[in-house]
């Protein structure tokens, strides 16, 4: 690989975490490789991003155009398959933008696509291995994928650690190279998420829960332990998906971001969509009936157990430790 | 508005522990239980409720062999009008490309007015929908989880962007969605739907009816390999607690209290 190309999530003017990220994963792929970030967008923002970007990589690509204010994956693909050599090795992290621009940008650069790329092993000829997850984590998979038409791989946001460089790059300017764009799919407007009675945000204590709840009904014997505990109650994507809870008290990178000080993860396996939303380095306690989940990995402790006989248990412990206490004073 | 819901047939990870099996060349398959992927059952429902409102029929689609025909069968027991089998031995082991050059030879001959996937399976990584797209020419939206039907030429489409958010776009059809989970509330289908629909035959076709290039399906076409599986190692790992239900909860007490979990 003579050069890699990332592209650049940039909002206002700031790239985002995975822009340093990219730098790690291509450094992994080869070392002597020139580094080249691509940033698209428009204006005075777009400038900014690519002076920041020039920490890093040794070239940076600005592609600036009106109607590349906001980020439609479809006027990209196009920018990008007009700037892109032919066998390109192409990085874009991986997350919603990512989703919907890279399988369609390997198909017209002709390149293979490896999506959700954690780990790079080795590279031999046109080649690399590479690792990956299936099953919401449970299992990692080696990958083989020959780059010799090029390759599009999506970098898993935060699988690597970005290290401080000293590259001081140029900017190159290829607007002009990407003439007119045209797209059959058209932004019309960003909705925020609506804010929930309760802000999971706000709490040092979460009891959360996922899809070992099993039921509805069931979702009462969670509250009932948060508020034995002085918690908040939260949950992972599948109990929003079966709307046991709100929206607004799913943990994840599709739904809140949290830093609480105690978390209790019940029934929940630990995808890394879910642990994405987990910050701030809580103590967690996990109970799940699959040994293997992978949140045992990253939990403090764990407990192999059914939470719809533990949860109870532990609420009246709980209890019985408030009326010991009171009983005291 | 005829629609096309491309769908597979997958393990179930609520119903099973994945392991591996002892070469590690695999999971272990004996005794899996398979049913329809979670994101692809959504899309079949949401294509249901689309044709409910307007009209048009429901096809689904897989690419694989006669035990895959069960995952056809569930989902023509929800309401979709046909099942159809792309199956053939040059498909074998292809990968996320191959499988879209499958299903894009399929639409060729078959025109719908909108396709959908699932956003991705349980082993893959969100490759199919999009490539299939780029493949047809078509435009794509990932993650959706609202349609509204304007008129007979374009969709209002919700995707699910990060912290919750939404990204509400117009697409143009034809084009190609894949859906998110939780964007409804998928049926329930009963034994008897399934009966009810045992005897349906399901159209099979292969490479030559397809017209499919067979140097671009397959192993051979393959630029991406699944080499093994293995177990990851992410975190130093959870301190486990074993024993009497009673003690592990007077500890997990005991841990609450000493890192502040107890704030009542």
């Amino acid at each position: 690989m003579n050069r890699i190309f990332a592209y650049i999530e940039q909002k206002a003017g700031v790239p985002d975490e995975t822009a340093a990220e990219m730098i790690a994963a291509a450094k992994k792929l080869d070392p002597s490789a020139s580094l080249i970030a691509i940033a698209v967008g428009f204006g005075a923002e777009l400038d900014s991003a690519c002076q920041s970007l020039r920490l890093g990589y040794g070239e940076v690509w600005k592609i600036s155009n009106e109607a590349l204010v906001y980020p439609n994956a479809e006027l990209v693909r196009q920018a990008l398959v007009k700037v892109l050599p032919a066998d390109s090795v192409v990085l874009v992290p991986h997350a919603h933008f990512g989703i919907d621009l890279a399988p369609g940008l390997s198909v017209k650069l002709k390149a293979a696509y490896v999506p959700d790329m954690m780990d790079i092993e080795s590279v031999a000829g046109n080649s690399v291995r590479l690792v990956r997850q299936e099953f919401g984590g449970q299992v990692s998979t080696h990958v083989a994928c020959d780059f010799s038409t090029g390759a599009v791989i999506s970098v898993r946001p935060g699988a690597f650690k970005p290290e401080p460089s000293a590259t001081t790059g140029q900017i190159v300017d290829k607007s002009a190279e990407i003439g007119s764009l045209s797209a059959r799919r058209r932004y019309l407007e960003t909705v925020a998420a609506e804010a929930g009675a309760v802000d999971i945000t706000k709490h040092a204590v979460l009891v959360s829960i996922g899809r070992g709840i099993q039921e509805q009904d069931n979702v009462a014997i969670a509250q009932e332990l948060a508020q034995a505990l002085g918690a908040a109650v939260s949950c992972s994507r599948p109990v929003v998906d079966a709307k046991w809870l709100d929206k607004s008290r799913q943990v994840g990178s599709s739904g809140k971001t949290v830093k609480p000080k105690v978390y209790m993860a019940l029934g929940i396996s630990g995808s890394f969509q879910h642990l994405a939303g987990l910050k701030g380095n809580p103590f967690i306690i996990a109970v799940n009936k699959n040994p293997k989940a992978p949140i045992f990995q990253v939990a403090d402790v764990g407990i192999v157990d059914d939470i719809l006989e533990f949860i109870p248990e532990l609420t009246e412990k709980v209890r019985e430790g408030a009326r010991v206490a009171v009983g005291k004073a | 508005m005829n629609i096309l819901v491309c769908v597979r047939r997958v393990p179930d990870t609520s119903e099973n522990e994945i392991q591996l099996n002892s070469a590690g060349s695999d999971i272990e398959r004996e005794d899996l239980v398979y049913s329809i992927n979670e994101w692809d059952n959504y899309a079949v429902e949401e294509a249901l409720q689309i044709t409910a409102r307007i009209g048009g029929e429901v096809t689904v689609v897989t690419v694989g062999d006669e035990e895959d025909e069960e995952v056809l069968r569930r989902e023509m027991a929800m309401g979709a009008k046909q099942g159809v089998l792309l199956t053939d031995e040059a498909f074998a082991g292809s990968d996320a490309k191959g499988i879209a050059t499958i299903l894009k030879s399929y639409v060729d001959k078959n025109p719908f007015d909108l396709i959908l996937t699932g956003v991705q399976a349980e082993d893959g990584g969100a490759q199919v929908g999009g490539m299939l797209a780029a493949l047809l020419d078509y435009p794509f939206a990932s993650l959706v989880n609202a349609i509204e039907v304007l008129d007979g030429h374009q969709l209002k489409i919700t995707r699910e962007i990060a912290g919750g958010n939404k990204e509400i776009s117009e697409i143009d059809l034809p084009c190609v969605l894949s859906i998110q989970t939780g964007i409804n509330e998928p049926r329930y289908v009963g034994m008897r739907g399934i009966r009810q629909v045992a005897s349906v035959e399901i159209p099979e076709f292969g490479a030559s009816e397809l017209s499919v290039d067979k140097s671009a399906v397959g192993e051979t076409a393959a630029k991406v390999k699944r080499l093994d599986y293995f177990v990851p190692v992410l975190g130093k790992g959870a301190e486990m607690l074993t024993g009497e239900r009673e003690q592990i909860v007077e500890k997990v007490f005991g841990l609450l209290k000493e890192r502040g979990g107890v704030q009542a």
